[in-house]
């Protein structure tokens, strides 16, 4: 249940276009005057869902309610929200003061009003001076500010930015980024800004949503969703981090790397797999061996400014990033040490591909709509019987030609765990398939993927 | 939102359309395929490919658009090349000068030939019909070309050079098939009007020699409209199947006309 | 010698392009009937155009030249901005379908479109005569005039619509405002392009007359030629043309250049 707090309620969600689901089924609220954040990587439904509540997109299905009032129903020129576009969108034939003006002179309001409000929004971008300047004219950073005081003159009840930041150059972003925040601070009105910039939302926001492939990943603080990533997703995405296959043995007693850990958290099945997340720069380096509760092997030290990237290679053929701010050999024996609280176990989203399959005879299977060849189906089966089956990760070979395997698909997400890479292969069939793979793939690799007859296991 | 889609602006255009452009070529086929009581029939065709002085009409003009296009062709793609090379033509003007006539009347360009011919004495007949059908055609060919080889990466032949490429080389294995398109193109604008025009021969030859377009007209003005559909009709097809071989080497020229 | 060599090839050719335009328009300062026979410089032939000196039935072709002409330009350039702004919002198989129809009036050769709009009108029973040229000549106008409109739209800044309405404008206030402002050069361009097509035809308008013995200047033209031996008034008339042609045609290049330039 959304709070008193809460000013936009956005309740059971869907968007599709075509045939491809963008939003499924989201529900949050936003609490009045927070900076609340979308994160996510591109095509995760951020930006659709901002359309919605800007109103340039009608959901499918659910509701945006605004202090108890259904806002579908409200065109966007009625709505109390403005917008500052991805690439500001601002009218190439006014000059900058007709450009921020346009709003309240549809509005009617009296000339000298009007003067004085864009007069004075001008000042808070500190672009006075600028009113007769066309457009063309201006930097990119420039526009982004008339971008902003065209927005904020019409003093809307909600503020919402659409990857704004995204045209400048670095420099620029972190100077904006403060003046954006400083702004939030001085109107206290509600932002919702858009970005696939993780260190932007971090830095900006009170509250960060993080989207994927349509469904909300985690809410929270910057400070949660770093520390306690929800799933691998979330722990990749946001800032660097080591993911690896573990093994919950009990209550704060984690395996991973081939050894046992300590940890913080409970309340997850004995055996459990889990992933485990260990941020670069809460693990510790040192020369001696002694103290350490592993050893690993130096394989490449790069000075980054502050710190070093170390990468350390570890028995079992794992390799993990550390950060510290000290030199070591390449080459050389080093220590290294986990504090129980910078553990992050997360459950696993699955442990194996599982999935409908059809019975086509008796060895043979339509799986993701293509046929396989399986082991000797029970007589039990029949033709079109529906089955479950599944295939574990590490049980398919991935084939540069795509006609050369049974599904095609194409990378969507990879994560490094250490010592082998954790897959998502979007199939043509828009279904992901979850691949552990030894080889390297680049995102938008186009792969065929073959499965072995006895790899595929029925389990009802 | 429940707001009127901006799309829906296409719709009356839509409605004009179908209306306009795609009813009145449906009315053709119709027209083909009946007799002037109304009844199905074949007899349209079987009298096309029966009678002789259409038969032969038909083959001179496919004869008749091909030797415009070769001709075409070679005066053309030359002119292309040059007008697209840095080197060799740095003008502007001189690419619009070559463009320009693609928009005067057809029928003035044609009198304008008549009165060249008169002017210097010569004959008309079958020369001057391919003379002004290739003074009529020809910026329809070398337009497309310069466009695709305008357009063409300049580094791909820097890139060959560097790989040793002579300049035979380059032209043949790079210049060449990268122009395809182009070509295809041209070859298009040029057969398609050279096939189906009707008044050129009739004022370049003193109306000696007939085409297809000629034909179609005459049986339109003499109220075989059935006839003269049958005819169009072919013609439709034979066009259809030219664009359809040349549709995958074409880029979609029409945006860049002006 | 080689860039000498190109250059030569390249006038050699504009002079065969230009050569039968140049002789009409040198002969139209000269009054002997048939052409070719020079008898000295007079400007009387563009006396008796601008004079009143024409034939009547002359006179009416030229007039109905310009009203089709500004007319037909008019309705495609109205049509077509509706339709430009229509299509630009259409996306998929929708706009596949729409733009391969817009496709067809300009691939048509001139004599199928004539012959299937004659057809058409003969088969619907409706007499011929200036009101189905005009429809006919907007059939083949608009698809040019969509497509000097469509990269203008395209050229908008992302989201400039979507701005208007956040801004409190109502969808016909953002159209007004914003939207047609911006596309006007394209909209200007399509109209010039539209009346220069219009003046220009031949072939559809033949077809489309009808026999109520309206004429145009081309068809005008036609049936003077093919009676032998072309009225010497018509010399100065197609210079005139060929002037007018090219200097709407040489705005457009120019607008279309800026344009890109910006």
């Amino acid at each position: 249940m959304p709070k008193e707090t809460a000013i936009i309620d956005i309740r059971h969600l869907s968007k599709s276009f075509g045939d491809k689901q963008v939003l499924k089924d989201i529900n949050f609220y936003i609490n009045r005057g927070e900076f609340i954040t979308f994160l996510g990587p591109s095509g995760c439904g951020k930006t659709t869902l901002l359309r919605m509540i800007g109103g340039f997109l009608n959901p499918d299905e659910g509701e945006i309610v605004m202090d108890g009032k259904n806002m579908l129903d409200i065109p966007p020129y009625k709505r109390p929200f403005n917008t500052v576009f991805q690439r500001y969108a601002l009218f190439p034939h006014l000059d900058v003061y007709d450009n921020i003006a346009f709003g309240l002179k549809l509005n009617k309001l009296p000339e000298d009003e009007i003067d004085a409000k864009v007069r004075k929004v001008l000042k808070m971008v500190s672009m006075s001076g600028y009113e007769d300047r066309d457009i063309d004219s201006l930097s990119g950073g420039q526009q982004q500010r008339v971008a902003i005081a065209r927005a904020l003159v019409n003093e809307p009840k909600v503020l919402l930015l659409d990857e704004p930041l995204s045209a400048l150059d670095a420099k620029m972003r972190k100077d904006m980024q403060q003046e954006l925040k400083e702004m939030h601070r001085k109107l206290g009105i509600t932002f919702i800004f858009v970005t696939h910039d993780q260190e932007e939302a971090l830095a900006l926001s009170d509250t960060i949503v993080v989207f994927n492939d349509g469904v909300i990943q985690q809410i929270g603080t910057p400070t949660d969703i770093y520390n306690e990533p929800v799933n691998e997703f979330v722990a990749d995405f946001i800032g660097e981090s080591n993911i690896l296959d573990g093994t919950m043995i009990e209550d704060r007693k984690v395996s991973f790397l081939g050894h046992e850990f300590e940890c913080v958290d409970s309340g997850f099945a004995p055996n459990e797999p889990v992933d485990v997340v260990l941020r670069p720069e809460d693990l510790y380096v040192m020369s001696n061996l002694s103290k350490a509760q592993f050893t690993a092997k130096v394989l490449s030290c790069t000075f980054k400014g502050v710190f070093y990237d170390i990468m350390v290679s570890v028995d079992g053929g794992y390799e993990l990033l550390i950060q510290d701010y000290s030199h070591f050999e390449p080459g050389s024996e080093v220590g290294v040490i986990i504090k129980p609280q910078d553990i992050q176990v997360m459950h696993k989203l699955c442990t194996t591909n599982e999935t409908e399959a059809k019975v086509i005879d008796s060895n043979h299977l339509e799986i993701f709509g293509e046929c396989f060849e399986c082991l000797p189906l029970d007589a039990k089966y029949s033709t079109g019987d529906q089955v479950r089956v599944a295939i574990d990760f590490d049980k398919m070979e991935l084939q540069d030609n795509q006609e050369d395997g049974t599904l095609c698909g194409e990378v969507y997400f990879i994560i490094y765990k250490g010592n082998h890479y954790h897959l998502t292969v979007r199939l043509d069939s828009m279904e992901h398939i979850l691949v552990d793979t030894d080889d390297i793939w680049d995102k938008g690799d186009l792969v065929g993927i073959s499965i072995k007859k006895e790899n595929i296991r029925i389990i009802a | 939102m429940r707001t009127f889609k901006r799309s829906y602006w296409a719709l009356p255009y839509l409605i004009f359309m179908l209306l306009f452009v795609a009813l009145p070529l449906v009315m053709i086929a119709v027209y083909a395929f009946t007799d002037s009581s109304g009844a199905f029939t074949l007899a349209n065709f079987t009298r096309f490919f029966t009678t002789a002085e259409d038969l032969h009409t038909f083959a001179y003009s496919i004869e008749i658009s091909i030797i415009t296009t070769l001709l075409c062709l070679l005066l053309g793609y030359p002119a292309a090349w040059i007008l697209s090379n840095s080197s060799l033509n740095r003008s502007k003007v001189t690419v619009m000068l070559f463009i320009l006539p693609m928009w005067i009347n057809m029928l003035i360009r044609t009198l304008a030939t008549v009165a060249l011919f008169d002017f210097l004495r010569l004959p008309l007949g079958e020369g001057a019909l391919i003379f002004g059908m290739v003074y009529n055609f020809l910026p329809f060919m070398i337009y497309p070309i310069y466009n695709t080889l305008n357009k063409m990466d300049k580094s791909l032949v820097e890139a060959a050079q560097d790989l040793g490429a002579s300049p035979v080389k380059v032209f043949t294995k790079i210049t060449l098939p990268l122009s395809k398109s182009g070509v295809m193109s041209g070859i298009m604008m040029v057969s398609m009007p050279t096939i189906s025009t009707f008044a050129i021969s009739e004022l370049l030859t003193l109306n000696k020699v007939k085409l297809l377009g000629t034909t179609i007209q005459e049986n339109i003005n003499n109220g075989m409209w059935n006839y003269g559909a049958a005819i169009a009709l072919i013609m439709l097809v034979i066009i259809g199947i030219t664009t359809l071989f040349s549709e995958g080497e074409r880029e979609n020229e029409s945006g860049g006309l002006l | 010698m080689k860039k000498f060599l190109a250059q030569s090839y390249i006038w050699l050719l504009l002079a065969m392009l230009y050569a039968p335009i140049i002789i009409i328009a040198i002969y139209s300062f000269t009054e002997a009937k048939v052409l070719g026979n020079w008898t000295g410089f007079s400007l009387e032939l563009y006396k008796n155009v601008f004079g009143g000196g024409l034939n009547s039935s002359l006179m009416k072709a030229i007039q109905n030249t310009l009203s089709i002409g500004i007319l037909a330009a008019l309705l495609s350039t109205m049509l077509g901005t509706v339709s430009a702004i229509g299509i630009h919002n259409l996306y998929g198989r929708k706009r596949k379908v729409m733009t391969f129809l817009n496709d067809i009036p300009m691939l048509n050769p001139d004599i199928i479109t004539g012959i299937s709009l004659f057809i058409l009108f003969i088969a619907v029973g409706v007499s011929q005569g200036y009101t189905t040229i005009l429809i006919a000549h907007v059939s083949f106008c608009t698809p040019y005039v969509i497509l000097s409109i469509l990269p203008k739209l395209r050229q908008l800044p992302a989201n400039t619509y979507e701005a208007a309405l956040d801004l409190g404008a109502t969808p016909a206030q953002a159209m007004r405002k914003i939207i047609i402002p911006q596309i006007k050069p394209g909209i200007i361009s399509g109209f010039i392009l539209a009346f220069t097509l219009s003046i220009d035809d031949f072939a559809v308008t033949l077809f489309t007359k009808g026999n109520g013995g309206i004429e145009t200047l081309s068809t005008y033209i036609y049936a003077d030629a093919r009676k032998g031996g072309l009225t010497p008034e018509i010399r100065p008339i197609m210079t005139l043309i060929f002037i007018t042609v090219l200097i709407l045609l040489i705005i457009i290049n120019i607008r279309s250049m800026k344009n890109t330039k910006k």
